[in-house]
């Protein structure tokens, strides 16, 4: 009995827990990049006690990968060291941490998967509990196995209708910032479901838990289901061993990784909010939303794309663990095919991992964009963080597909950023300014 | 007992301890420029036992752990707040901050007003004027963490289940 928050807390405490109550909880995974983990490796030194499960532990090297200066890569340096050091099997350089998580089976129903990384909400997509933490926290991890919890109370997003032709998630998402606000679900789960989630495919999906972050929740729900099995059959190591009995438990799966250990990627329950209290019920109707935009400088200075439609831009950023899946980049292609973008404009592409830029390239995604006059870049966070790979200039303006647009974001605070779906980032590339993306399709 | 430094709303830890002096992660080094750029005469005239007042939202802004690091490094006894940004909660927990939620007392205490905290029962008086607020009482573990000086010092000594025993 409880939210789906509740439910996966109570399966892994063992007993019903409800929110407001404290737990100290097991945890499948736990997450760190190459900017969180050297302070959690000095966090580690400083305990002094041996690693709990080296199984559990994934590095990820992709917020400034590859390097790019000396700071980074000794950052780089220390992680590596540390993995030979205590021989930890999983260590991954494939594109952003979130990305590969989902893409290499760590995700699983049920799972409680904490990461050094305010994304880390992006878990939720497959009905698994993911926060972000301290670095501390990561170390306690690390020797413990463990992690507190304040189980926190949700609100539910319902999400009627379906979305016109040229509005994608990304715009329902934006819409939802603005409405709720910037720490309008702070300490929250956000519980989201109704008929258009449970129509969306997985790539469509992840937008929402990935987005809870910029409204201050602790967590992103969506229950597990179909779509979501099929993506751990399909898409993961685990492929091609259909589940005994799809819709109720998983059995364990052991995969080998590139270091030697193995990780399970099957151990499964679908869990689903069963007679829930929830603090707050949204229902929202996405069947009359129009493309939006989340304006410089906050998340939540949302509008709709016509009042700023033919604002000049400089760059055009397609990247992040929000939308730069093998999805985003076909929505991308077929609107830029056989088209020129703005030869002024800055149009760069950063495909979230290796799978997806592989997938493209093989398809033909990557020659399209490149004909188009894209700059396609290695894969990673990208210019996402203002280190590297799109750095903005003082009084550039971007339009970006990422999630959060703070000042200083991408580099120069005199820099704004703009948010959107791929299909809007990419009618404004084609003309270089905000361009609604409906009228780029219809010729189509 | 201590005296009060009251802070608004939305108090970012860049305001806490701006992102420059977070070369260091040394309690003492960042209690040096903890607020400085709201409250210039925090750091030199805080005293041991001090209490910090903030209203809703307090410590929002980026994952990093300085800025409660800093302000336990001044020697701050507790911080009142209407509510707290969740990072900042946990991080303030974790390295042994103790902080209390009560909007009422953010309403009832001013700069400068003598306050005595109990943490364990949560009781709050502004020793200036006579009034008596509540906070929900910190739980058990969060005071056996404060106790060890943060969880890092708990773990060195205990394992991680006497936190909940
Ligand atoms: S792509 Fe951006 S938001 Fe996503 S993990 Fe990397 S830096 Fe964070």
């Amino acid at each position: 009995m409880g939210t789906l928050v509740e439910e996966i807390f109570s399966r892994k405490a063992g007993r019903r827990v409800q929110a407001g109550e404290i737990v100290l909880l097991d945890v499948d995974y736990i997450m760190s990049h190459d900017n969180t983990t050297p302070l959690a490796i000095k966090a580690f030194r400083e305990i002094g006690k041996p690693i709990y499960d080296k199984n559990r532990i994934v590095l990820h090297l992709d917020h400034a990968y590859p390097a790019p200066n000396v700071m980074a890569a000794e950052n780089h340096r220390k992680i590596i060291d540390f993995v030979k050091e205590q021989e930890l099997p999983h260590l991954f350089m494939q594109g952003v941490c979130h990305q590969v998580m989902l893409e290499e089976g760590f995700v699983t129903p049920g799972a409680i998967i904490i990461g050094a990384d305010s994304h880390s909400n992006t878990y939720g997509v497959m009905g698994a509990f993911g926060a972000g933490l301290g670095s501390t926290e990561i170390a306690v991890a690390w020797v413990t196995g463990k992690c507190w919890f304040k189980v926190p109370e949700t609100i539910r997003i319902e999400l009627h209708g379906q979305t016109q032709p040229g509005v994608y998630a990304k715009d329902v998402m934006i819409h939802i910032a603005g409405l709720l606000g910037m720490d309008g679900a702070t300490y929250r789960s956000v519980e989201f479901g109704g008929e258009y989630i449970e129509n969306l495919p997985m790539h469509e999906r992840i937008i929402f838990p990935n987005m809870s972050t910029e409204i201050g929740a602790k967590c992103g729900l969506i229950a597990a289901d179909q779509v979501t099995i099929d993506y751990l059959e399909n898409e993961t190591p685990a492929g091609g061993q259909p589940s005994p009995q799809p819709l109720s438990r998983g059995e364990r799966g052991q995969v080998p990784s590139p270091l030697g250990g193995e990780r399970r990627v099957r151990d499964f329950e679908l869990l689903r909010p069963v007679n829930p209290r929830y603090e707050r019920v949204l229902e929202i109707d996405v069947s009359t939303l129009t493309p939006q935009v989340a304006c410089h400088p906050d998340v939540d200075n949302v509008k709709p794309l016509e009042q700023v439609e033919g604002l000049e831009v400089h760059e055009v950023y397609i990247g992040t663990c929000t939308n730069a899946r093998y999805e985003d980049l076909e929505i991308v292609a077929n609107m830029l095919k056989g088209k020129r973008v703005n030869p002024l404009v800055r149009v760069i592409v950063t495909p979230a991992s290796q799978r997806i830029y592989k997938k493209a390239l093989q398809n033909g995604l990557i020659e399209i964009l490149m004909d188009a006059g894209c700059t396609v870049t290695g894969t990673g966070c990208g210019a996402c963080i203002g280190r590297h790979g799109g750095i903005l200039a003082p009084g550039e303006r971007a339009l970006t597909t990422m999630n959060r647009n703070f000042v200083g974001r991408m580099g120069s605070p005199l820099a704004e950023i703009y948010l959107a779906s791929p299909a809007t980032a990419a009618a404004t590339a084609l003309t270089g300014r905000i361009t609604d993306p409906r009228k780029m399709q219809k010729s189509e | 007992m201590g005296k009060a430094w009251t802070f608004g709303e939305n108090m970012n830890t860049d305001e806490i301890i701006p992102g420059r002096f977070n070369i260091t992660i040394d309690p003492k080094e960042l209690a040096k420029n903890v607020f400085c750029e709201v409250k210039p005469e925090f750091a030199k005239s805080v005293q041991p036992g001090d209490v910090v007042v903030g209203g809703p939202n307090f410590g929002c802004g980026s994952s990093r752990e300085h800025a409660p690091i800093a302000i336990k490094g001044a020697g701050v006894q507790c911080v009142i707040a209407a509510s707290f940004a969740r990072i900042f909660f946990r991080n303030a927990i974790n390295i042994g901050l103790p902080i209390l939620e009560c909007p009422e007392a953010v309403a009832g205490i001013r700069e400068g007003d003598e306050v005595e905290v109990d943490l364990s029962s949560g009781q709050i008086r502004n020793l200036t004027t006579g009034a008596v607020f509540q906070a929900r009482p910190l739980p058990d573990f969060v005071l056996k963490i404060a106790a060890a000086g943060g969880i890092v010092n708990f773990l060195k000594e205990h394992d991680i289940q006497e936190l909940m025993a």
